[in-house]
């Protein structure tokens, strides 16, 4: 058969174009002409890209090598690194944030999913059930917050979670004010802001599964854990790893939790993170320049979580 | 329009005005501060917000009357919310370099200031030309804005704690309130007693976080005649028999008695809040502290006294003495800071004027008789003007000061790079106010290296 060209669309091979600057320029200029509008939101996204985020970005990282006294300005090479390194706070902040991240996933993470898939198991009123979940997080992180640290967790036995308490006649608790339960209360607040938006991920990760491969599983006689471990986990398989990353990476940015509910550090130390313990060292104890070389290092290993994440799902797919 | 040119249309106007915003972040203090008919105009903060209208018309009114008095000056006001008394907005600003002209700083700020490279040496500009009182304002004061034989800001407010207590709770407790406590041992007995009375009231309620539990520690270590800083200002010097003293006693209080109430890690605002609502009977601060129970928490005035700090075995040895002043912003001419130094001189630096206003504001409902701001030196003519217009116009029961005026503690100031260490100290105190196991020992030493490890930072 044989092969039919449109002329101007396709060249012979190894014919050489007798003007291909010109064309080029011709090209461009009507590439960006066709484009103006397109072009032009995407400058204004670039510059909003460039000035909020990579600049400050950038200049973190020269800080962070940097000392300014009396508004002299010199390079101190490593010094601010080894000086946050040694900071008693340090290794504290860190352990806690983990210790959150990781209560996090447990709770944060597992919770929504059980959620998503009770909400899709539900025959009647979805619509309404799906936005009482998701009604949390309308409510602005902060009044969120003064409502757990006021009413949820006051210590007194007048508070909500401690009249429940007493009311089954189980001890109460100090709630932030114990260092022990100050993480696993910031998570409990910190899951119920945010559940919402998870939930309605998973539920659109769930309702694209294809309703056969329930069918075919009943049929084979698997029951609704069989079928959740055999059908519903690989099938969103992807989200949930996407979220399980979104989830670390969010949560090891923990800062407005100890900011309201502990006051900022909590008892002792029990609620530095390290975001509250960069935003200690720049804000109150004058060394943005240490709070600088801090936030480099929370980067370096928020990328580091970013590039096995990358890695792994490249794998999987 | 068709659509395709309206989103064209769209797209250029959202471009343009990011460019216009971008622009419009860049901003800085009027150039050479002067206009073509030779006006010299500057920048000032702390105008009060839209909601304190009477503030607000109080300070439009100075404005005005000011520059009615100094038709060459233009006084261009900012307001910036929490701004003159937060210091992560502080520091946000000067880091930022968005300070205005004449800005207003805590005491404690003057290196933080210096460090930023914000601050104009006002030495040879502040004298009797530019501010009429200067001579009387207490020199102790000058030399907090001194720093290397230089003046950086006026001050125009200063403080010292005392005990403060609520009158209704003591008398309910059987205590006398003529005959409040002298001694922490005798805090305690109180304490005891007013927490007794249930309800929740806390007997003594102390801060713990925001910075105010290390700056409360402070005034309390002080009390027994300690000190957070050896002499020479290098190294800690809290971890030791007093320091312990101090936090042992609040221990011993929140667990032992259990006479400091249930909520704990308590902020600037928290603690005022419990004491507007009646259940707090005791804690220590300066004599403003019953205004802003009054004027910000729904508190009265008639409820609250104020005495001495109390001392471990007999009168303190020293209280903490803080306050606040004007910086000038590097860079102005020298005729924008005479013009700032007079504007401050008006505004905070004259009897009868600004805040020493008290005919003004008497019938205002803003404090008039409390024995604050302590500006002037004793003796000198400002400090009597002052004093008799106070009396004059007095709207608050003087009398609930007079145990605090009559039994003055030496103030000692506040350390070198004061708010960092506060903010090192909240653990200490949070640890002992919400931890009944809490190791004081370890949490000094912590503090103590920190706070070595910050100093050694900053030299």
């Amino acid at each position: 058969m044989a092969i039919t060209t449109v002329p101007g669309t396709t060249r012979p091979p190894g014919r050489r174009d007798p003007y291909p600057s010109a064309r080029r320029r011709a090209g461009l200029g009507r590439k960006v002409r066709d484009n103006l509008t397109g072009h032009t939101f995407l400058i204004g996204a670039v510059v909003c890209f460039a000035v909020f985020s990579w600049y400050p970005m950038v200049r973190g990282v020269v800080m962070s090598f940097q000392r300014t006294r009396r508004g002299e300005t010199t390079w101190v090479g490593w010094d601010n690194y080894a000086r946050i390194i040694d900071d008693p706070s340090f290794w504290t902040a860190w352990k806690n944030t983990f210790y959150f991240t990781v209560l996090a996933l447990v709770l944060g993470y597992a919770v929504p999913f059980f959620v998503a898939i009770l909400l899709n198991e539900f025959r009647h009123a979805k619509g309404y059930l799906r936005i009482l979940v998701y009604l949390p997080v309308m409510l602005p992180p902060a009044s969120a917050l003064f409502l757990f640290k006021f009413y949820a967790y006051d210590p007194s036995e007048a508070g909500l979670f401690n009249a429940i308490l007493a009311a089954l006649h189980l001890p109460t608790s100090e709630w932030m004010q114990s260092p022990g339960m100050t993480m696993p209360a910031m998570v409990l607040a910190s899951t119920w802001m945010n559940m919402g938006s998870a939930v309605l991920i998973y539920l659109a990760a769930l309702q694209n599964i294809p309703g056969e491969l329930y069918e075919a599983a009943e049929l084979d006689g698997a029951g609704i854990w069989r079928r959740i471990r055999h059908v519903t986990i690989p099938q969103t398989r992807l989200i949930l790893a996407l979220l399980a990353m979104l989830q670390i990476v969010a949560t090891m940015q923990l800062f407005i939790e100890p900011l309201i509910l502990a006051n900022g550090a909590g008892t002792g130390d029990s609620a530095t993170s390290v975001a509250y313990l960069i935003y200690q060292h720049g804000f109150f104890q004058n060394d943005l320049n240490g709070a600088a070389a801090l936030g480099v290092i929370m980067l370096v290993v928020l990328a580091g979580f970013s590039a096995v994440y990358v890695r792994l799902t490249a794998k999987q797919d | 329009m068709s659509v395709p040119q309206y989103r064209k249309a769209a797209a250029i106007a959202l471009a343009a005005g990011l460019g216009l915003s971008l622009a419009a972040c860049s901003t800085k203090s009027d150039d050479a501060g002067k206009d073509a008919s030779g006006k010299v105009t500057i920048t000032v903060d702390c105008q009060p917000v839209g909601a304190q209208k009477e503030l607000l018309k109080n300070w439009n009114d100075d404005v005005a009357e000011f520059q009615r008095q100094n038709p060459n000056i233009v006084i261009k006001s900012v307001s910036v919310g929490e701004q003159c008394n937060n210091p992560p907005d502080f520091t946000a600003r000067l880091a930022g370099g968005t300070v205005t002209d004449v800005f207003y700083g805590y005491m404690t700020d003057l290196q933080q200031v210096l460090d930023s490279g914000q601050a104009m040496d006002i030495t040879e500009y502040a004298n009797k030309d530019t501010v009429p009182t200067w001579d009387s304002v207490d020199p102790a004061l000058k030399e907090v804005f001194t720093d290397g034989g230089k003046l950086y800001a006026v001050p125009v407010k200063n403080y010292s704690m005392g005990l403060v207590y609520n009158k209704v709770l003591f008398q309910r407790a059987g205590l006398d309130v003529n005959n409040p406590p002298k001694t922490w041992a005798e805090v305690r007995e109180a304490a005891k007693k007013i927490s007794a009375l249930g309800g929740g009231i806390a007997g003594y309620s102390e801060y713990s976080a925001g910075n105010t539990g290390g700056w409360h520690f402070t005034s309390l270590l002080y009390s027994q005649g300690g000190q957070v800083l050896t002499e020479d200002g290098k190294k800690a010097d809290f971890n030791n028999a007093m320091g312990k003293q101090v936090l042992q006693n609040l221990k011993d209080m929140r667990y032992g008695d259990n006479s400091m109430g249930s909520r704990q890690l308590l902020q600037w605002g928290d603690l005022l809040t419990n004491a507007g609502a009646g259940k707090v009977g005791m804690f220590i601060g300066a004599p403003d502290a019953t205004q802003a129970i009054v004027s910000q928490f729904q508190g009265k005035f008639q409820d609250w006294a104020m005495s001495p700090l109390p001392g471990q075995d007999g009168p303190a040895k020293a209280t903490l003495g803080g306050g606040e002043g004007y910086f000038f912003k590097k860079g102005l001419s020298p005729e924008q800071v005479k013009a700032g130094l007079k504007w401050i001189a008006y505004q905070k630096l004259t009897p009868g004027k600004g805040q020493f206003d008290y005919v003004r504001a008497k019938p205002q409902n803003y404090p008039v008789g409390l024995p604050q701001p302590l500006l002037f030196k004793n003796g000198s003519d400002a400090q009597k003007q002052e004093f008799d217009l106070r009396k004059a116009n007095a709207n608050v029961d003087t009398a609930n000061f007079a145990i605090f005026e009559a039994n003055p503690v030496p103030i000692k100031g506040e350390p070198r790079n004061a708010q960092a260490i506060y903010a090192v100290l909240d653990a200490a105190m949070s640890g002992v106010l919400t931890n009944p196991n809490a190791n004081i020992d370890a949490l000094l030493k912590t503090a103590e290296d920190k706070v070595n490890q910050l100093l050694a930072a900053g030299s």
